[in-house]
């Protein structure tokens, strides 16, 4: 669905990413992961079509991402970046409502009042939605990102891409599991996700493969048996970790 | 949704609708208002047989044909024109707010204010010499013209600034207007300087704002060049509603953040210079009246723009009428009426955290 080819991205002279090449297909979650400033947002930003890259090419569907037209991207994928605020006073249903924006003057746009509701039930915030999004918590406000999302994979065709930033770092550990099940619920739809974590052990539970970042080169990639070990991960993170029993990690602090 | 109140049930499943119905509604009463009052009295009778002899149901009657000639020469192109250039300032306004992501924004960040500015000076001070080299057929147009070129190439310069690698970066295009701003600011007061008596009494007047200069010749342009663009602005309505997000995920959600951006201010700046070309400076109108909007009716742009086109219109009418009755049979600057009315609005909108 998505596909990296020794793809390099530099920013204001500076390399953020280095010859990735990384492949992500419908039906699998791929976990990113690594140290702070690893380019791991940076990846993201390759994949969503933000960033071109200046070497390497970065393609959806076959096709380059800088040929796609941002209206026919946002039908095929939608993403939940690691924050956002809001300017202006929106409620909370407001929000997610946005993502129909695409659909807009096509026949899915019948569906956008129950589609928003669908979105905000799955994405357990049915009870906020009349509330100002500006007053939520970061979490709350972190899940209505995530049903903003979903309303607008609804109508997508399948295979369609998710592609989320970070998205449990401000959630408490209930709903954190609760959105990596709907991640594999959605892969079992036929979604592509790609997803950018910190918890090595929730990578572990959610993704069908790991890429591991380290400045902004990969590192290794493969099932998460294979690369979440602790002799890796001790070399990346500069920590020892431990395998727990039930197959976690644990780090050693 | 805030308004609906107490309104019907009707109301209160189109909120939409119904918001709007009231605007237009707020608008045709300002524009009656305009018409009938002032320092002359106009009977509501006249009104009504020139609306008559206008549509040919009923020839004038003779009684009634000096009243008739204060609203055709005078009031008529007065309430028109404010209410296009001020429906101009309001949705200039909104847009602008929701482009920079800032609820204190206005188009005098743009340049155009100051950019119009200058035209509108150097034609002043420069008149002798440019008229004559116009050959003596610009006339009364010089000073429009030259406020309106003032303010979009003040626009087109600041957006030109702030463009990199095909990006235009919003941080950036704030400081160069403030930069483009001072500078446009430095060469008006050097113009100034320059100026004799009367020159420099006409200049403190533009920066004013005025109605009073307003002909049925002029409204063909400001049918152009501001009422167009100016529903061209309420298109964007739900790009802007992306934006609110933020520039990455309004491209998330398939929008062409960089056209979009370059409409709306090409648009706004066209629809603002132009509007103060005619009239001088007016400030407030493109401030408030967004601000008024989103605290009755919320931040979605569907209403805000055109909302905010319909109360701006019909508060320039309101503040053109305070402007000529209050001193009659002299005039206020209707930018001072504006002024003085806006800003303890805004003030008190402050207090109240609105603009937080």
């Amino acid at each position: 669905m998505i596909r990296l080819a020794a793809a390099t991205l530099c920013r204001s002279g500076r390399v953020l990413l280095d010859r990735v090449s990384l492949a992500l297909s419908p039906g699998e979650v791929l976990a990113i992961v690594g140290p702070n400033g690893a380019g791991k947002s940076s990846l993201m930003k390759l994949c969503t079509g933000e960033f071109l890259p200046q070497e390497g090419h970065a393609a959806f569907e076959g096709r380059d991402l800088s040929a796609w037209d941002p209206l026919e991207l946002a039908r095929r994928r939608a993403v939940v970046s690691q924050k956002v605020a809001l300017t202006f006073p929106m409620r909370a249903v407001e929000v997610a409502g946005l993502g129909r924006l695409p659909w807009h003057g096509t026949p899915a746009m019948r569906r956008d009042r129950a589609a928003v509701a669908e979105a905000l039930s799955r994405a357990g915030v049915s009870a906020l939605a009349q509330r100002p999004y500006a007053l939520l918590s970061g979490g709350e406000q972190q899940r209505v990102q995530i049903a903003r999302a979903l309303a607008q994979l609804e109508a997508m065709p399948r295979p369609a891409a998710l592609l989320l930033d970070e998205p449990t770092a401000s959630l408490d550990p209930g709903h954190r599991a609760s959105l990596l099940r709907l991640l594999r619920a959605l892969a079992a739809e036929g979604v592509a996700i790609a997803i950018v974590l910190h918890d090595l052990n929730e990578a572990r539970f959610v993704a069908d493969r790991v890429a591991l970042l380290a400045e902004g080169r990969l590192l290794a990639e493969g099932a998460p048996d294979d690369v979440l070990t602790p002799g890796l991960l001790g070399q990346v993170y500069g920590v020892g970790f431990r395998a727990v029993e039930g197959g976690g990690l644990l780090a050693e602090y | 949704m805030a308004l609906g109140l107490t309104l019907p049930r009707a109301a209160a499943r189109h909120p939409f609708a119904a918001a709007l119905l009231l605007g237009v509604c707020a608008l045709l009463a300002a524009l009656l208002a305009g018409l009938l009052f002032g320092p002359a009295a106009v009977s509501a009778r006249a009104v009504l047989a020139l609306g008559l002899d206008v549509t040919g149901l009923a020839p004038l009657p003779a009684d009634l044909q000096r009243e008739a000639a204060v609203l055709t020469v005078i009031r008529l192109p007065r309430a028109l024109l404010a209410a296009m250039i001020g429906a101009g300032l309001g949705a200039a306004g909104a847009v602008m707010q929701g482009l920079f992501r800032n609820p204190l924004a206005d188009p005098g960040l743009i340049g155009v204010s100051a950019g119009a500015g200058l035209g509108a000076v150097a034609s002043i001070v420069f008149a002798g010499p440019l008229l004559a080299l116009a050959g003596g057929k610009l006339g009364l147009w010089l000073m429009p013209l030259a406020a309106f070129a003032g303010g979009l190439g003040a626009t087109l310069l600041i957006t030109r600034l702030a463009q990199r690698e095909g990006a235009t970066a919003v941080a950036t295009l704030l400081l160069a207007g403030v930069a483009v701003n001072a500078l446009a600011a430095a060469l008006t007061g050097l113009l100034i300087f320059m100026a004799d008596e009367r020159q420099a009494r006409d200049i403190t007047f533009w920066t004013l704002g005025s109605i009073a200069g307003a002909r049925w010749s002029q409204l063909p342009v400001v049918i152009a060049l501001v009422l167009a663009p100016t529903l061209a602005l309420l298109r964007l309505a739900r790009p802007l509603n992306a934006l609110v997000l933020g520039e990455a995920e309004a491209f998330h959600l398939g929008l062409k953040v960089e056209r979009v951006k370059r409409q709306a201010t090409v648009l706004a700046a066209i629809a603002v210079s132009a509007g103060v070309a005619f009239t001088g400076l007016i400030g407030f109108v493109g401030l408030v009246v967004p601000h008024l909007v989103r605290l009755a009716g919320g931040a979605d742009h569907r209403l805000v723009l055109p909302l905010s086109a319909l109360l701006g219109a019909a508060l320039l009418v309101l503040a053109d009428l305070v402007a000529r009755s209050l001193a009659a049979p002299a005039e206020l600057p209707v930018g001072v009426v504006t002024a003085l009315l806006g800003a303890p609005f805004f003030l008190w909108l402050l207090r109240r955290g609105g603009a937080s």
